[in-house]
């Protein structure tokens, strides 16, 4: 074990680095490299998702399936291009399209109002009722000028989520919640800033 | 008080050991202050705290900290110092290793030669064979930590035999047992093991008064909490030693402490134990090594150096609950032996969390969309 760090030469790193658009410096691939290998316990060269489901934070997001569903089978490269997106390097647009990935689960390019109302109830679970998920989701899609029967695509979830960025109303407050050299960084008043950062931690 | 005390675990019997994790989740992630204002369309696509969350545990997170062994510390290769260092190994696998293989065989001969008869012969005597296998299973622990080169400080008051006391340990791997059992003879509550380790744990630590048990029965528990009831009121019974954590952490931290022992109604002796990893890491980690693996590994290094303190006793506070105490206590121990403390429940690797904390998430947010949509 102790050392993997070694295994990558700078030019994995480098390629791995062009993968995901320099959204990680060299150290931050190196610990992510020991994360993976920590988590790939069998050495398969992928995460099974049960490995995943092992770390108890993230089995209790209410998010977790449908990001499994995103990871599955991922090779270190692609691990770290799903990473990408929460680098504080990746622009508005990298962090958009991945909100967008996680809505578009069929990988058509389009999110229909079904696709919507999923990860909704995943993030209310039993707390509303289907009935109630409709409605909501009917509504605000209305307000915002669109219908039930209407896709949405990239471009509508890049204008959608752009005017969540230029609305900012209440001040900006960011909890850090320190563990050990681990951060988390959570927007705690809302409609301010899309905030979708994960730091790594870098020996 | 005490009496009390016993009536209320009988009837908690059977959570006794159930993970409760909600009650040691720091405060901060609960102060999320609303959002307020109108529901808009963007608030319910923004789904990027929720997103941050799992991406953050996906690149680290403190539970598998916990249960992470260190890499030792790399060597500084140099061509002065590499002979030495092949000489070190030499030394180490060549002469130390065999002459600890020798010091433990002899240890085992002595030990059973003289175990048996006095287990077999003695039946009749209950008090002096007791005594007598008490300081045979001392003296083998004394070869074990021999085997290793165990430079073990004891600090703090020997542990005395009264009953109604029952003493509380941090877990690294086994050998924090044996490092403890030397100096006395613990009845212990420990996971029954397979293999070599599972024989001698029903035959000769029973007559210590160790209670076996196995993590994912059910059945167990509530043997386990009623033997440990018997246990712990005989005055000429072994003092109890219990790992709370119920599982081996890398003595980096301390995850939650079941609170199991905190519910008997006894005074609790915390017990802090901390390795030094100048020339090998104690920790055993289950998953990776056997337990004869890991102890290879002790024996083939130069020493195992580690620090015991043991601690001022604990009573359970006038309207403490048994987790609160269970928490004061593993302060103390964590504050000692300069371990950080942790929220999880070390049974989560070998279970998944309750979906309670997953539907707890569910419910803020389906709150906070349902009271925004009346807003206007």
């Amino acid at each position: 074990m102790g050392n993997t760090s070694s295994m990558l030469t700078q030019y994995d790193i480098e390629e791995v680095q062009q993968h995901c658009n320099h959204a990680f410096t060299q150290q931050e691939i190196v610990s992510l490299y020991e994360r993976f290998c920590q988590l790939d316990r069998n050495n398969c060269g992928f995460i099974p998702s049960d490995e995943f489901l092992s770390i108890p934070e993230f089995a209790v997001n209410p998010l977790s399936q449908s990001l499994l569903r995103m990871l599955d089978g991922f090779n270190f490269k692609e691990f770290i291009a799903f990473l990408s997106a929460f680098s504080p390097r990746a622009t508005l647009q990298n962090k958009i399209e991945f909100i967008f990935k996680v809505y578009d689960t069929d990988c058509n390019g389009k999110v229909s109002f079904d696709d919507i109302l999923t990860v909704l109830r995943d993030l209310t679970g039993q707390y509303m009722s289907e009935d109630q998920r409709k409605e909501v989701l009917a509504q605000v899609l209305e307000e915002a000028g669109y219908t039930k029967d209407s896709f949405l695509v990239l471009s509508d979830f890049m204008k959608v989520l752009k005017q969540l960025i230029s609305s900012i109303t209440c001040c900006t407050g960011i909890l850090k919640f320190h563990f050990g050299k681990y951060v988390i960084r959570q927007v705690i008043l809302g409609n301010s800033d899309l905030k979708m950062e994960a730091e790594v931690p870098v020996d | 008080m005490n009496s009390k005390g016993s009536l209320q675990s009988s009837s908690s019997e059977l959570d006794l050991d159930r993970p409760n994790i909600e009650d040691y989740l720091p405060s901060g992630v609960a102060i999320q202050q609303e959002p307020r204002g109108k529901l808009r369309l963007h608030d319910l696509l923004d789904i990027s705290p929720t997103l941050s969350e799992a991406a953050g545990a996906i690149v680290d997170d403190s539970f598998t900290r916990c249960f992470k062994s260190n890499p030792p510390e790399p060597w500084n290769w140099n061509i002065y110092l590499f002979p030495l260092w092949c000489f070190g190994v030499f030394i180490r696998y060549l002469i130390i290793f065999p002459t600890r293989v020798l010091v433990l065989t002899i240890g085992w001969i002595i030990f059973l030669s003289s175990f048996i008869p006095v287990h077999l012969l003695l039946k009749g005597h209950d008090k002096l064979r007791r005594s007598i296998e008490r300081s045979l299973v001392e003296m083998m622990c004394s070869f074990f930590v021999a085997s290793w080169t165990g430079v073990v400080k004891y600090h703090g008051p020997r542990p005395s035999r009264r009953p109604k006391q029952v003493f509380v340990a941090n877990h690294t791997s086994m050998i924090d047992f044996i490092i403890l059992e030397q100096m006395t003879a613990f009845a212990v509550i420990m996971q029954k093991h397979p293999g070599w380790v599972g024989l001698l744990q029903s035959t000769i630590l029973e007559s210590v008064g160790c209670i076996w048990f196995n993590r994912s029965e059910a059945k167990d528990r509530e043997i386990v909490a009623r033997k440990l009831r018997e246990h712990v009121l005989g005055a000429d019974n072994n003092p109890l030693l219990i790992f709370p954590e119920g599982t081996c952490v890398n003595n980096h931290y301390t995850v939650m402490f079941k609170k199991g022992a905190f519910e008997l109604g006894c005074t609790v002796c915390p017990v802090a134990i901390k390795y030094n990893k100048i020339f090998v890491d104690a920790f055993w980690n289950s998953r990776k090594q056997s337990f004869t693996t890991h102890l290879l590994q002790l024996m083939t290094s130069w020493a195992v150096v580690c620090d015991v303190w043991y601690l001022e006793p604990q009573n359970l506070k006038p309207g403490e609950t048994a987790i609160e105490f269970a928490e004061r206590v593993r302060d103390i121990i964590s504050h000692r032996a300069g371990l950080k403390k942790v929220p999880w429940d070390g049974y989560l690797k070998y279970s998944r969390p309750s979906p309670k904390h997953r539907e707890r998430k569910q419910q803020n947010f389906a709150e906070s969309v349902l009271r925004r949509l009346e807003e206007k």
